[in-house]
């Protein structure tokens, strides 16, 4: 027993040198599991994609290659390794090629910090299911979102295409406005948790209730952030296809395209993991505890690294769910939806949160049932008046909203009729 | 540990003046911009390095958004995407001045070098939020520091969209 | 010292950017190249490029380039403050993470709010003058 005791205590000794080298065992495990477990999710994502694209739209699908459909993937990936590159003449080329690689990177280094499964007792120590536990994990994110726009915008940029151009400059706007309400909104589940570190943050929701109940405005404003973050549809307007041909990637080919791919999928993979973190308790198995506490056993293990691949599954259905059911935004209503609406109120929650929190302290409520009770009341009230806010259509503008009153007036003279006024339809 | 810690300094020290003196003597813009992007990365691996974790993380995440900015300028306002595009603005005068400031700055670090500096003791009992390392005296001892901070920011919205508006 | 987190990390970024040359490496062996004039020139939908793609554009992205860092600096601040805000509206040290009762204090909300609300200003003054309005 003390041997044990004493084992662990070594490993959580910083500064001996002989305890690295479990820990760095485990790390390369884990992190190998982790790439591998990605990109052969984000392969089998591209398959999922279409097959849910073709339910949804009463088709059948990818169904020639393998078993229904699912070599698909594999097939997709080599004839991308073997395709021709091209190099357009115009192109600046050490960016061309940087490009790629630069959306990448970030795209597969920002899961690192997530912790997928409650940690493991083992006679080294406990190891914690996540690749690298930073404490500030979460600013970890941050920064990384930040460098993801790198390679779009060089992309654009170095293609020297001009819908290229315009699917990177694009781009850039739309994932740096979003950008700030994804972290204003986070702001108010680190007020709730007192803490950076993701673990910290999954553990206050264990024991408290989910941000989603606590935070449900928050979660709104970070799934809307998430989606336009990843530029999926309705904010797929780097890459809008009717009116850049494709945007960004225009230009590329062969495997330099496949990374585009696999780092838009990725980067989905990541925020559905991080709203599942944040907002759904991450690995937390709900109405229970004994999935927080030690012992730590291989089997909470695996029952929490389901829990968390079921929330996380769920948000890559919604992404899909989402592309075949609402159309894309103009770019206006775009910025004005990031700028006039989603910041505003994502800085005016963060207050209302915070005093809140301050009330129900000085009332004596402690975390728990009743104050998770009281916090969902009050989202629910918010986001009652925000939907109204809304739905009266006075910041994300119709199209007939644009034309002038005299304009409008002149047409009507005319006997034209402008199509679908709000007017006409009602 | 010892050895592992100082064979990471050198390597991120040196490739952080690397990149910083590919970044002066670039001629293309845009390729300059991303070699400063990774001096600030270098820089930021320093600090996490010193234990200034938060300081690490803030140095990408502004500084990413910053040097975005500075490439955004280059692309669209001067117009000076292509490397041939852009004229070798610095003269020999402009040279031999730099060469005086970096002169100036090197003394400098050599002097401060040479003085005792006092030396910081870390906590044998780490916090467990780093935060609170930096939010405490922040938001505490320098809050006047802060507040006039959110002044500093208001001024520079105004400057941006003053000179946006103007030009445009 | 909780440096020892980020040793994982530092081998991550490694084994993610050997990954990621070693995959253009290996398209860039297995392709045959057979460049031609007309496959080298930009793709703008089947027409003859038209001049260079390099032209100037609306300032507009560079201002809401530049409103954004002034926004994410903000946000930067306001991270500090939530991770310590039950600290500093407390008016005594937390015993437990928990404000013992009848310490509650204003100065963590008051601050922020001085804070946030000149940012407001600055926010609504973008708005008025119509920065934010893209037609």
């Amino acid at each position: 027993m003390t041997e044990l005791a004493l084992l662990a205590l070594q490993v959580t000794d910083p500064l001996r040198l002989p305890n690295l080298v479990p820990f760095m065992i485990f790390t390369v495990i884990k992190m190998i599991t982790v790439f591998t477990v990605t990109l052969v999710g984000v392969a089998l994502l591209t398959l999922a994609e279409r097959k849910i694209s073709a339910w949804i739209q009463d088709r059948h699908g990818p169904n020639r290659v393998g078993p229904g459909g699912l070599l698909q993937p594999a097939a997709d990936g080599l004839k991308n390794i073997m395709k021709e590159e091209t190099y357009p003449d115009a192109a600046y080329k050490p960016i061309f090629i940087l490009a790629p690689m630069l959306a990448f990177i970030p795209a597969l280094l920002t899961f690192a910090v997530i912790p997928f499964a409650s940690p493991i007792s083992t006679r080294w120590g406990r190891i914690d299911m996540v690749v690298a536990d930073l404490p500030i994990g979460f600013l970890y994110i941050l920064a990384l979102t930040s460098l993801g726009v790198y390679g779009i915008v060089l992309a654009g940029w170095s293609s020297n295409n001009k819908y290229s151009l315009l699917g990177g400059l694009r781009s850039s706007a739309q994932m740096v406005s979003y950008e700030i309400s994804m972290g204003l909104s986070t702001v108010a589940v680190l007020l709730v948790a007192g803490n950076v570190s993701l673990n910290e943050i999954i553990f206050q929701q264990a024991t408290t209730v989910w941000n989603f109940f606590g935070l449900t405005i928050a979660f709104f404003i970070f799934l809307v952030a998430a989606f336009a973050e990843t530029n999926r549809l309705p904010f797929d307007l780097p890459e809008a296809e009717s009116e850049l041909i494709a945007g960004y990637h225009t230009e590329y080919s062969a495997m330099k395209f496949s990374m585009f791919f696999i780092a838009e999928y990725s980067n989905m993979v990541t925020a559905s993991a991080l709203i599942a973190t944040l907002f759904f308790g991450g690995w937390d198995i709900p109405f229970t505890l004994w999935d927080n506490q030690a012992p730590w056993t291989i089997w909470k293990t695996l029952a929490t690294a389901t829990a968390f691949s079921v929330k996380v599954l769920f948000f890559l259905f919604f992404y899909m769910w989402v592309r075949w059911t609402l159309p894309r935004f103009r770019y206006d209503q775009l910025m004005s939806l990031g700028w006039k609406f989603m910041l505003p109120v994502a800085l005016v929650y963060v207050i209302v949160i915070a005093a809140l929190l301050l009330w129900l302290d000085w009332l004596g409520i402690r975390p728990g049932a009743m104050w998770g009770a009281i916090l969902g009341g009050v989202n629910v009230m918010l986001a009652a008046i925000l939907f109204v806010m809304l739905d009266h259509g006075k910041l994300i503008s119709p199209a007939s909203s644009r034309a002038q009153a005299d304009r409008l007036a002149r047409l009507r003279a005319m006997g034209v009729r402008p199509a679908l006024t709000p007017d006409s339809v009602h | 540990m010892g050895y592992f810690y100082q064979i990471n300094f050198y390597i991120f020290g040196l490739l952080a003046i690397a990149s910083a003196l590919a970044f002066v003597t670039r001629k293309s813009p845009v390729a300059a911009a991303l070699w400063l992007v990774n001096t600030m990365f270098c820089l930021s691996a320093l600090y996490i390095m010193m234990d200034a974790q938060f300081i690490g993380a803030i140095q990408v995440l502004v500084y990413a958004g910053a040097i975005m900015v500075v490439f955004l300028f280059v692309v669209m306002l001067l117009n000076l995407g292509h490397p041939s595009d852009i004229a070798d603005m610095r003269g020999t005068w402009g040279k031999l001045i730099a060469a005086g400031i970096g002169v100036v700055l090197l003394a400098q670090i050599l002097v401060i070098q040479r003085q005792r500096l006092p030396r910081i003791v870390p906590d044998v009992e780490a916090p467990r939020n780093v935060i609170t390392g930096i939010a405490q005296p922040l938001f505490n001892e320098y809050l006047l520091a802060f507040e006039v901070t959110s002044v500093l920011l208001l001024a520079a919205i105004v400057g941006a969209v003053l000179l946006a508006k103007r030009r445009g | 010292m909780e440096i020892r987190a980020y040793l994982p990390l530092l081998l991550l970024m490694g084994f993610v950017i050997m990954n990621a040359v070693m995959m253009l490496g290996l398209s860039h062996l297995t392709m045959r190249s057979r460049p031609t004039a007309v496959k080298q020139s930009a793709y703008e939908s089947g027409i003859p490029p038209l001049g260079d793609a390099r032209e100037r554009f609306s300032v507009k992205f560079y201002l809401v380039a530049m409103l954004f860092i002034i926004f994410d600096i903000e946000t930067v601040f306001m991270i500090p403050w939530a991770s310590h805000y039950r600290q500093l509206s407390c008016a005594v040290p937390l015993s437990n993470g928990l404000c013992p009762a009848g310490n509650t204090s204003f100065f963590g909300l008051g601050e922020m709010l001085v804070f946030m609300l000149i940012l407001f200003v600055g926010l609504a003054y973008v708005w008025k003058k119509g920065a934010l309005q893209w037609d």
